[in-house]
């Protein structure tokens, strides 16, 4: 399981933010060829996203580029130039309003990969949900091609098409958050919040990333290196849950191992559903390895 | 042509500056001799106030002539209107040929150019840059400039090596008898410690106020008995100019991560723990180091000893919490210092003397830990260069760089690795003005890098486990990928600034620049 708790936007016009955005050990990395670009920019843009992807280094962070919308003129050469060299993790689109947006994606996406020799499904698509009809049909997006790894509420698109504003309390997202965090588990892939505008405000940032951790958002899209390590502290088990869950793990597992079905520990029942949330907090706070906590 | 021992060529002779002694290693000079002096004179009860209505009268009554040295302190930066105004006072009384020996020189300084075209400056012994920096590259003045750290300028007066004949003091308060205060009056600056050592060796002594007391006064930073005479301006300087507002931490994510990462280095060395002594300045990354270091001394309940330096409020902070015992300042750099070096006894004012001349019976760089410094270049063998630009050009004054890398313990020169295009890393850099004998790290956005020869520092990084370590060849080689190759510098043979290590020997020379 890939940690998303940060994906870092970085302006694909901006050669000193491509080389440098994965020095902030972000989770991920969203090379923008979208809004941060002017329409006359978008070739030179795209040369350069391109060159980056070619020589640049990312650490370990997960590479994405969101491209220009399917609604647009540019999204296909973007596709082009970039999918063929086999660096990128994903691609993420705006304003994505229904199923058929998707596939179209994803028919896309196989052409260019089985003409590059790359395996086909290897590029991700995350769906940015920036429309009130984006967000109604959150599951038949989610569930229309396996390449989506997560959806992702808009902001000041949404909030405009909804006829109202960002408000710094949030109410306005509140139903949304909840509904696309409903879709998302209910389609298996990731549920990513919408960015914190107000970069200086790093109280608010908390506030806000607590709440939608609680409602169980895995993590945030991020226009700003200084709002990465409050997200990641948020988003960090403490030393107790920690202490916690590895508790469970090692009682579940004696439990397997012994052939019996629910266990005790500290005088409460242990069953599959808090197993699967301790090996959960466990990889969030980076002690298990991909692929081990089915083990 | 002969070479100091990092390789410098250096002539046995420079035209302006006299007969060179080549820089030997950090502590390798040992003085002889005793210390010079100012000229006697005595003082009895027939003359109670030495105040002279202008500053002509003051010049006059000091008996400056054509030829002579005279010194000036920064202690009011970019607000200063005195250097101004004694040069210009100077040039309508057809004094010519001076030395001027400023402890540095400023952008509101750059109205000098005209009085170095007509002569009544001929030599600058002091840092120059922006414009004034920009003319003496170009072979704009006929003797070479002196650039000295602020310890070897107080070791070059004591010992002798230079001569002031008028030291004029810009004065935020002063009573008619010569006692100087820097912390009261509308153009306080707080700490006056560049001057103490002009008034205990100048010939005469002129303190400039705009702000007259009844005698005594008090605090006293300068006392009366240095002090020849008094005069009056109606505002030596601009406050706006004289000390910022609230220095606030920077927020660009790069300097962050770099200041980081500097922090963590120094929670690593074995220099942290209680009783802690630092320097860290006033610069973006050295801020928000001292915020890091801050949160790592509260977590881990260490006391720190003293703060030295620049002073800026977060120190008066510091010390006001705890985390600081003492705070030794030989500048006060915002309105919170100024404020607490009046009515903090813990707030100690010292001189650059005392701060760090190498040549005196214990200086405070010595008792140092840790030292933050900034660098335009940095080479192969950690050497610093902080005095000339990418293009050859004069850019900084030394300050105290020499000095405390010298003193700490523990020398880290913070540094995005790019400034635009131009890498902070280089096979050789242009100009020595540190040698990398007293450089222990490097910490830039890709990591720290640790000299070599600091091999107990890389094991603590390695065990702390939280230090991201990146060799010098390895950041060498991303910055010529990132970057490419910069053409060399073209210059001319003439020799127009000397650099000289804090002990008065030449660590390197710069040239005249070729026109383009």
């Amino acid at each position: 399981m890939r940690l998303r708790r940060t994906m870092l936007y970085l302006p694909g016009n901006n050669p000193n933010m491509l080389m440098r955005g994965h020095l902030f050990a972000p989770d991920g990395l969203i090379l923008d060829l979208e809004d941060a670009v002017a329409v006359r920019e978008k070739d030179a843009a795209r040369i350069l996203v391109r060159d980056v992807l070619k020589r640049g280094e990312f650490g370990s962070c997960e590479v994405t580029v969101r491209i220009n919308g399917l609604d647009t003129e540019y999204w296909q050469e973007d596709l082009e130039a970039l999918v063929p060299l086999g660096r990128l993790d994903g691609v993420r689109v705006p304003k994505v309003d229904d199923a058929a947006t998707v596939k179209r994606l994803d028919e896309a996406l196989s052409e260019i990969e089985e003409k590059a020799g790359i395996p086909v499904g290897r590029t991700k698509i995350f769906c940015l949900l920036e429309t009130a009809k984006g967000i109604f049909n959150t599951y038949d997006i989610a569930t229309a091609s396996p390449r989506v790894a997560a959806v992702i509420p808009g902001g000041e698109d949404l909030t405009a098409d909804l006829r109202t504003n960002r408000s710094p309390e949030g109410t306005e997202l509140e139903g949304i958050r909840k509904s696309v965090i409903v879709a998302a588990r209910a389609a298996g892939v990731d549920a990513l919040d919408t960015v914190f505008p107000r970069i200086t405000d790093d109280e608010g940032l908390k506030r806000e990333t607590e709440f939608i951790k609680q409602l169980g958002f895995d993590g945030k899209s991020v226009i700003h290196p200084n709002q990465i390590p409050i997200i990641h502290e948020v988003f960090t088990p403490t030393e107790q849950e920690i202490e916690r869950a590895r508790k469970i793990v090692a009682a579940a597992k004696e439990a397997a191992e012994r052939g019996l079905g629910a266990v005790q520990v500290d005088g409460r029942m242990v069953d599959a559903p808090v197993v699967k949330r301790a090996l959960f907090t466990l990889t969030r706070a980076g002690l298990l390895e991909e692929g081990t906590q089915h083990a | 042509m002969p070479k100091n021992i990092l390789g410098r060529e250096i002539p046995e002779f420079i035209e302006g500056y006299g007969k060179t002694q080549p820089f030997m290693g950090a502590n390798a000079r040992k003085p002889e001799g005793n210390r010079a002096g100012p000229k006697l004179r005595a003082t009895f009860s027939d003359r109670t106030s030495k105040l002279v209505p202008d500053l002509k009268a003051a010049i006059a009554a000091s008996g400056l002539k054509s030829g002579m040295t005279v010194s000036f302190h920064h202690h009011l930066r970019n607000g200063d209107y005195v250097v101004n105004a004694v040069i210009d006072a100077c040039a309508e009384m057809g004094i010519r040929d001076l030395t001027l020996f400023p402890t540095a020189l400023f952008g509101v300084h750059k109205k000098l150019i005209e009085h170095i075209k007509s002569g009544v400056i001929r030599r600058i012994m002091g840092s120059v840059n922006g414009p004034i920096g920009q003319m003496v590259s170009e072979g704009g003045m006929d003797v070479p400039v002196v650039l000295r750290s602020h310890g070897g300028r107080p070791r070059a007066v004591v010992s002798g090596d230079v001569k002031i004949d008028v030291a004029f003091i810009a004065a935020p308060t002063a009573d008619a008898y010569g006692n100087i205060c820097g912390s009261q009056g509308k153009s306080s600056c707080g700490s006056l410690g560049y001057a103490f050592t002009d008034a205990m060796y100048a010939d005469v002594v002129v303190a400039v106020t705009d702000n007259v007391v009844p005698f005594p006064a008090a605090p006293v930073s300068i006392p009366q008995f240095y002090v020849d005479i008094v005069t009056t301006m109606e505002s030596i300087g601009d406050p706006a100019g004289i000390v910022s507002g609230t220095t606030r931490i920077t927020r660009d994510p790069l300097r962050l991560l770099i200041s980081k990462y500097a922090s963590r280095l120094i929670e690593a060395s074995p220099y942290f723990k209680d009783g802690i002594s630092f320097q860290t300045g006033a610069g973006g990354i050295s801020l928000a180091v001292t915020a890091y270091m801050k949160e790592a001394m509260k977590k881990r309940g260490i006391r720190g000893s003293y703060g030295l330096g620049g002073i800026t409020g977060y120190f008066v902070d510091l010390l006001k919490e705890g985390y600081v015992e003492k705070l030794m300042d030989v500048q006060s750099f915002d309105l919170e210092a100024v404020k607490s070096i009046a009515e903090n006894p813990n707030h100690i004012e010292i001189s650059a003397d005392w701060y760090a001349n190498p040549w005196n019976a214990g200086t405070a760089v010595n008792m140092l830990d840790v030292v933050i410094l900034g660098a335009t270049e940095m080479d192969r063998d950690f050497n610093v260069n902080v005095n000339t630009e990418a293009d050859g050009a004069l850019l900084h004054g030394i300050g105290g760089h020499q000095d405390t890398a010298a003193g700490a313990k523990l020398t880290i020169i913070s540094q995005p690795l790019l400034r635009g295009r131009i890498p902070c890393v280089v096979d050789q850099v242009y100009s020595v003005t540190t040698p990398g004998e007293v450089v222990d790290a490097l910490v830039t956005e890709y990591g720290v890098t640790i000299n070599p020869r600091r091999k107990d520092l890389i094991d603590a990084c390695q065990a702390a486990g939280n230090v991201p370590l990146v060799s010098m060849d390895e950041l060498i080689a991303r910055a010529h990928e990132m970057c490419g190759p910069t053409d060399p510098v073209e210059t001319e043979d003439r020799i127009i600034g000397v650099i000289e290590w804090r002990d008065g020997t030449v660590i390197d020379v710069v040239r005249q620049l070729k026109r383009k």
